[in-house]
């Protein structure tokens, strides 16, 4: 079977930023991604998702290293000023290359 | 004291002594589109009984209320409060729209204390959502300094705000309740009126648990958030009872009115202020109208504004 490389590329934050990602990594040229409701903690404090203003997502994107690395870049220098985030990247291997 | 603020202190104290008590995140989200479409609903029904130009001058009476009520917050929150801009803005806005859960329980309040009160009154809850909001971004928008005096985007705010939850559910039964009129919702009576009362003493365990959480968010925001968590609801229940007597309003009307303008909201807000004011610090304005205006009111304040009400109608 052929597989593929790409990066996977996780964005952590507030609920309240989810249509404004979502825009972006599309305009980033991203072909998809996934979004779960998460709760958690850090240097912040904690968001426990008890209630509107407390919830949090974590949206995973995967995409070609150069786009990946864009969104992140764009993403902490809009958002991060305000928002709690945590970004990371991981290396995964597809199936289907042409659909990420 | 009501039962109903009795379920609120018992999700408080669980949360306090650390229990392990917590209610599903979908039940909460169905509790809540309950409340609002129920309030809306039970507001529509009464609403159309009453000619538009009796209701029309309270309405926009009720609407200046709100634009007003920030602008009074604001300069104690930037000037004795010493907060940026931002944050006194947030915090203003906050106090200037309103709670639909502490109307929800002024509602239960006033039913039980059988005084008459306009029924209609869920309108002004839908009317005073939205103007604190509005006024609260413009004043940090106007008052801002260099860079962060930036151009606000009103197409996406009015998105947010107008077609936020509670606003969709709020006017959504409005409208529906008015529509359909006495028999068309008749048949809906037991799931939004009979039950109302069970799922608010429900809602409220829950809330109880939320706000007890912004305690440690007190300690961050100091004494003087403190303070004024709890004095603007009273200065501004003073304002909501003196405008409600002063445009007709029955007893129960008055203590209705007083509460909303004592309520801080916590869930329009706090979604809108995040979008369109990413600047200010929410720890602030939701521990102040979470952590400590809604318990006080809840507790303390309902029985108060209502003995003010009492005053002004001797």
């Amino acid at each position: 079977m052929q597989t593929h490389p790409k990066k996977l590329l996780v964005i952590i934050g507030e609920s309240a930023l989810e249509k404004f990602l979502v825009r972006d990594i599309k305009q980033f040229g991203a072909h998809g991604y996934t979004i779960a409701d998460v709760r958690g903690g850090g240097t912040h404090g904690t968001r426990e998702a008890v209630w509107e203003g407390d919830r949090s997502i974590r949206m995973e994107v995967i995409c070609d290293e150069a786009v990946a690395k864009k969104i992140a870049e764009y993403v902490l220098s809009v958002y991060a000023i305000n928002f709690s985030l945590s970004l990371y990247f991981g290396d995964v291997t597809v199936i289907r290359g042409d659909k990420f | 004291m009501d039962p109903v603020v009795l379920f609120f202190l018992l999700g408080v104290i669980a949360r306090l002594l650390k229990s392990d008590l917590k209610l599903p995140d979908a039940l909460y989200e169905t509790l809540s589109i309950y409340l609002l479409l129920a309030i809306g609903l039970k507001g529509g029904v009464e609403l159309a009984k009453h000619p538009v130009a009796m209701v029309a001058p309270q309405a926009i009476a009720v609407i200046a209320m709100g634009l007003v009520l920030p602008l009074l917050a604001y300069p104690v929150l930037r000037f004795l409060g010493k907060f940026n801009t931002f944050d006194s803005a947030a915090i203003a806005a906050h106090y200037g729209s309103v709670s639909v859960v502490t109307f929800a329980v002024g509602l239960a309040f006033v039913i039980k204390q059988g005084v008459a009160f306009e029924e209609y009154m869920p309108l002004f809850v839908a009317l005073l959502e939205v103007p604190g909001i509005v006024v609260g971004i413009l004043l940090a928008r106007t008052l801002a300094q260099g860079s962060a005096r930036k151009k606000i985007h009103w197409g996406a705010l009015a998105h947010e705000i107008f077609l936020g939850k509670s606003v969709v559910l709020l006017v959504g039964g409005l409208l529906i309740g008015s529509f359909a009129g006495p028999q068309g919702i008749d048949p809906m009576r037991g799931l939004f009126f009979d039950l109302f009362k069970g799922v608010l003493a429900l809602f409220l365990l829950e809330m109880g648990l939320v706000a007890a959480s912004r305690v440690t968010d007190l300690k961050r925001a100091g004494p003087f958030l403190i303070v004024f968590g709890i004095v603007t609801p009273v200065v501004f229940s003073m304002i909501g009872a003196a405008l409600g007597r002063l445009i007709g309003l029955s007893l129960g009307g008055t203590t209705l009115l007083a509460i909303l303008a004592a309520s801080a909201s916590y869930i329009a807000a706090p979604a809108a202020l995040r979008i369109a004011l990413p600047e200010a610090n929410p720890t602030l304005s939701i521990g102040a109208a979470l952590g400590i205006t809604f318990p006080f009111n809840l507790t303390l304040g309902i029985p108060l504004y209502f003995e003010i009400a009492k005053r002004l109608h001797f």
